[in-house]
């Protein structure tokens, strides 16, 4: 019959997905060979000890301390086995490589919009190069979505106020889905769109043949200008706010006497609540910029201040 | 029939099958409010299967015109205009489902019905520790509930976020779910009223003799659930009068900064100017409702296995196997089960430390569920058993809830819950625990108490013909589920997937499982003819007709309307002395001297 003609997962096109499969079936062969074994006790005792059987009935104790241990311990023993592998593959899952490419998504309803380091942007739509590291670093500029790629195994939630991330290393050329997993409203069924795994030079051709916009660092400068963050932060220390060149991933320390470190979402902050957080120093000058800048906007601002960090300054 | 004094009140509040509306509107009497609650809530679950089989269709025929819709719905309503189904209606009807499923079905027949009814009988106590807060309880869910079905009648209809309600989705809705927010208030003030009672009941009104370990199972599962809800509800209170702030004054706990919907920037007017909304945080609400949601699970759960356990011993004719560490297992669940609750936000981006942590908090939680079931079973062995119906649905419950059970490892694991989070995996999975555990116990408990409550017996053919149509029926349904989820199809979809283009080989099986589903509604009608029948016609019972041992079987059948008993029972023994040996019958009722 048809309806039996389908793969139990969908294809593996990542570099993780056979072990997660692995580790699924695992579990599930482990949760069957205990399902049955129930199943059959539960039918040997239900015949045997049926109401007006023979069966001995002498031997069965109210109370064994030894049974009740084993079937304690051995599910604690089995339990912390799965539990040592399963966290030592999530955090090889969670954490993207130090060389992964970066590549920005911004969840709305209810489409994805996605840019690549290079400048390309594109709706619905990913193309990726097979055999490179990949992170997504994602956002929502509305309610709460959720990128899901099921042949890479891979999926986060895309919250709005925060940064995510996940990353894959595509192993097979194809195409892919890309489904929205968190429901999100009327059309959420209808989120989808589509991953494009390319032979790396069919990808640099790609790259090539579409529109070359800005780079996001490029359009980040431009905005700064735009913006008068120049005015404040000209690099150089001046007296009206601090320098940012090499401030992004480095330690900040307040006012307040606390240290934090400048990632992403301080950084998000810094532009959109500039006094949450009060630089060791500066007086509390900086606007917000809130309702000003779009979420594509404060990504690209945040990759020009992440460009400032190179040690050579980059044009000009 | 055992006889009774002439003092009693009439004989309409005597027989609780004919108890008139007027005197039980005004009842604080628990066996009355137990029988209102489970009348009330076998309602709610009828309705919550209805609109399940309205979802059905569309999952099964999308875009088809359902038959008949137009003639209930009207042909040009904005719900199905002619006959097929909109996006908007059909989430309304998944977030109902979903609610009244939750906390107007299943928690007020476990602990509103079975809980308030059988508790102070099992206890030897003439009513609950505070009669009127009974009734506060019961009229408080009432209204919540209906609070929740006339927001269908709004004109954006239902709440439709889902029954998580995550903001920001949530707080830019319709109106429905500021109802949905009301009714919830009003559901969390009902559990608060019905916890203390019980717990307080439990402590103080235990009879003569009742010390702690000779509680039936069935009343310690009450009082471990009765103080689940009471630590888990008000934090969800406060949360639902956050999220009901920022809905109808326009705060924003729940909404982060920079929100841009439909192309414009969310804005408060705050003494006539507008100002941008934003400095909360979205993930708030989860952490917030997951606390209460996850123990709220085990609420579903717990009085399940006592009412399991109770049919097992009396139909095995043994005393329950390892009877302590049942107990002991129960409480280290519900302590466990209040510091799991961010096992459902893997995929928040929590970080990996603490999600490492909640890991590591719900395997522990696995492992008491494995040796209350395991005791359960082991309770079988060298007994005498009965296969009456009850029996077979309380049996049933075993490896059902099993499989419940056990597919929730790989959602545990963090890992493999990348996958199949908000798939039909985890729709699967905790169905599996509901419907076919938790609501067999219930058709399990129903069978066996339906004598004490009404004094009549149930019919046994229609009740295996019940069971059997309906455990054959519910595999057929969910067991299609976990490949489908498997697959990756997310759930919530209105369309039922017919988007995803990879995944129609199993989508196919949606027409198989919408046939089950309405197969299923057609095996509850031996069930409802017996319930009806019976309750007029059935074959009188005398007191204890299933020769069992824990007080509430001490009482007249149905008890008497005040005070329960005509002598207060004193407990001489444990509540499951089956086949003692030396005893010349195989029961030792806990009344016996
Ligand atoms: C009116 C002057 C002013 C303008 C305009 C201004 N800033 Fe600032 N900025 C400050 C001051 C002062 C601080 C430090 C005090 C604080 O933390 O609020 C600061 C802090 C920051 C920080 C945190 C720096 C650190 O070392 O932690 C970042 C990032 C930043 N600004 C980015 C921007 C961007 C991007 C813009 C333009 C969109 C901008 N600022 C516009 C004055 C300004
Ligand atoms: C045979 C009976 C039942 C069937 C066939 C059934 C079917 C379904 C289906 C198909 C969905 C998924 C909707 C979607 O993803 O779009 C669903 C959701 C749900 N069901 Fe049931 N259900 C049944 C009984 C119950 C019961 C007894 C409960 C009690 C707790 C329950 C609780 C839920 C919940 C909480 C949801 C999630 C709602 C949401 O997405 O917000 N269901 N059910
Ligand atoms: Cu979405
Ligand atoms: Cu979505």
């Amino acid at each position: 019959m048809s309806i039996w003609n389908f793969p139990l997962f969908p294809k593996q096109a990542s570099s993780y997905a056979w072990h997660m499969d692995l580790m699924y079936f695992v579990l599930t062969g482990l949760s069957v060979f205990f399902f049955i074994a129930v199943l059959l006790v539960l039918a040997y005792f239900g015949i045997k000890y049926r109401k007006g059987s023979k069966a001995d009935r002498t031997l069965a104790s109210p109370d064994n301390n030894a049974l009740e241990l084993t079937w304690t311990i051995v599910p604690t023993i089995m339990a912390l086995a799965m539990f040592v592998w399963a966290t030592l593959f999530y955090f090889h899952v969670t954490q993207p490589p130090a060389d992964s490419m970066e590549i920005f998504v911004v969840g709305k309803q209810w489409m994805w919009k996605i840019q690549h380091p290079e400048g390309q942007r594109e709706i619905n739509e990913l193309h990726v190069p097979v055999g490179r590291n990949v992170k997504l670093t994602m956002t929502s500029q509305d309610v709460i979505h959720d990128f899901f790629i099921p042949e890479f195994r891979t999926k986060a939630d895309v919250v709005p106020g925060k940064y995510t991330q996940q990353w894959f290393r595509a192993t097979v050329p194809g195409e892919y889905h890309i489904f929205c997993a968190q429901y999100c409203g009327t059309e959420h069924s209808g989120m989808v769109g589509r991953v494009v795994a390319m032979k790396p030079e069919d990808y640099e051709n790609w790259l090539r043949g579409g529109a070359t916009g800005l780079t996001p660092s490029m359009a980040g400068e431009q905005l700064f200008q735009k913006l008068g963050c120049v005015s404040c932060h000209l690099s150089g220390d001046t007296p009206r706010g601090p320098k940012l060149a090499g401030m992004a991933g480095a330690a900040v320390k307040l006012q307040n006497g606390q240290t934090v470190t400048a990632d992403d979402d301080y950084l998000r902050e810094s532009i959109l609540y500039p006094n949450a957080k009060q630089v060791f120093g500066y007086p509390l000058l900086m606007p917000t910029f809130e309702g000003q800048v779009s979420e594509e906007e404060i990504r690209e601002l945040i990759a020009y201040i992440k460009s400032l960090a190179a040690p050579t300054q980059p044009s000009k | 029939m055992t006889s009774h004094s002439p003092s009693l009140p009439s004989k309409a509040e005597r027989n609780p099958a004919a108890f008139s509306f007027r005197a039980a509107l005004v009842s604080t009497d628990h066996k009355v409010i137990g029988i209102l609650y489970g009348v009330t809530a076998l309602t709610f679950l009828l309705t919550g299967f209805l609109i399940m089989m309205l979802m059905r269709w569309q999952l099964a025929y999308p875009g088809r015109a359902l038959p008949g819709a137009s003639a209930l719905f009207g042909s040009n309503s904005a719900r199905m205009p002619g006959g097929v189904m909109v996006p908007e209606f059909y989430y309304q009807l998944g977030a109902m489902h979903g609610t009244i499923m939750v906390f107007l079905a299943i928690v007020p027949l476990l602990v509103g019905a079975f809980g308030t009814y059988l508790v102070p009988l099992q206890l030897g106590a003439p009513n609950t520790a505070f009669p009127r807060l009974t009734r506060l309880g019961y009229w408080s869910y009432l209204a919540g509930g209906v609070v929740w079905l006339s927001s269908f009648a709004l004109p954006g209809g239902a709440a439709q976020s889902g029954w998580t309600s995550y903001p920001p989705l949530s707080i830019i809705a319709g109106h429905g779910q500021t109802f949905w927010l009301i009714g919830m208030i009003l559901i969390i003030v009902s559990s608060i009223a019905g916890a203390i009672n019980m717990i307080v009941t439990i402590i103080q009104l235990r009879v003569i003799g009742l010390t702690y370990m000779r509680l039936p199972f069935f009343v310690w599962s009450q009082l471990v659930t009765a103080f689940l809800l009471l630590l888990a509800f008000p934090p969800l209170g406060a949360a639902g009068i956050l999220q009901l702030m920022d809905r109808v004054v326009d705060t924003s706990f729940f909404l982060p900064s920079g929100l841009v919907v439909s192309g414009a920037a969310l804005t408060a007017n705050v003494g006539g100017q507008t100002i941008p909304r934003g400095g909360g945080s979205a993930l708030l609400w989860q952490h917030l409702f997951w606390f209460l949601a996850h123990p709220e699970v085990y609420v579903l759960v717990l009085p399940a296995m006592g009412m399991v356990a109770e049919i097992l011993a009396n139909n095995a004719r043994k005393p329950l196997w390892g009877y302590k560490s049942m107990v002991y297992g129960t409480i280290f669940l519900g302590v466990m089960s209040m510091l799991v609750w961010a096992h459902h936000m893997f995929l928040t981006g929590m970080g990996t430390v603490i999600t490492a942590f909640f890991q590591a908090t719900t395997m522990i939680v696995s492992i008491p569920s494995i040796i209350v079931l395991t005791a359960l079973l082991a309770s079988l062995w060298g007994g005498a058993i009965r296969f009456n119906t009850p029996m077979l649905f309380a049996l049933a419950f075993l490896p059902m809830f099993g499989i419940g059970g056990l597919t929730g490892l790989p959602l545990g694991l963090a890992v493999t819950d990348i996958h199949l989070h908000d798939t039909y995996y985890v729709i699967d999975h905790f169905h599996y625990i509901v419907v076919c555990g938790t609501l067999s116990a219930i058709f399990g408990g129903i069978y066996y108490w339906f004598p004490k409550v009404t004094g009549r017996a149930m019919n046994e053919r229609l009740g295996r013909i019940h069971f059997w149509s309906s455990l054959v029926l519910l595999n057929c349904i969910f067991m299609p589920m976990f490949i489908q989820g498997m697959a990756g199809v997310s759930r919530r979809l209105y369309d039922g997937g017919l988007s995803y283009a990879h995944a129609q080989p199993v989508l196919k099986l949606n027409v198989f499982i919408t046939h089950a589903a309405f197969a299923l509604a057609l095996a509850q009608i031996p069930f409802i003819v017996n319930l009806l029948w019976s309750l007029r016609r059935g074959p009188r019972v005398e007191a204890n007709p299933w020769q069992a041992t824990t007080l509430e079987w001490a009482a007249a059948s149905p008890p008497l309307a005040q005070g329960n008993f005509e002598t207060p029972p004193v407990a001489h023994r444990g509540p499951c002395e089956y086949s003692v040996p030396g005893k010349d019958k195989d029961y030792t009722p806990q009344w016996e001297q």
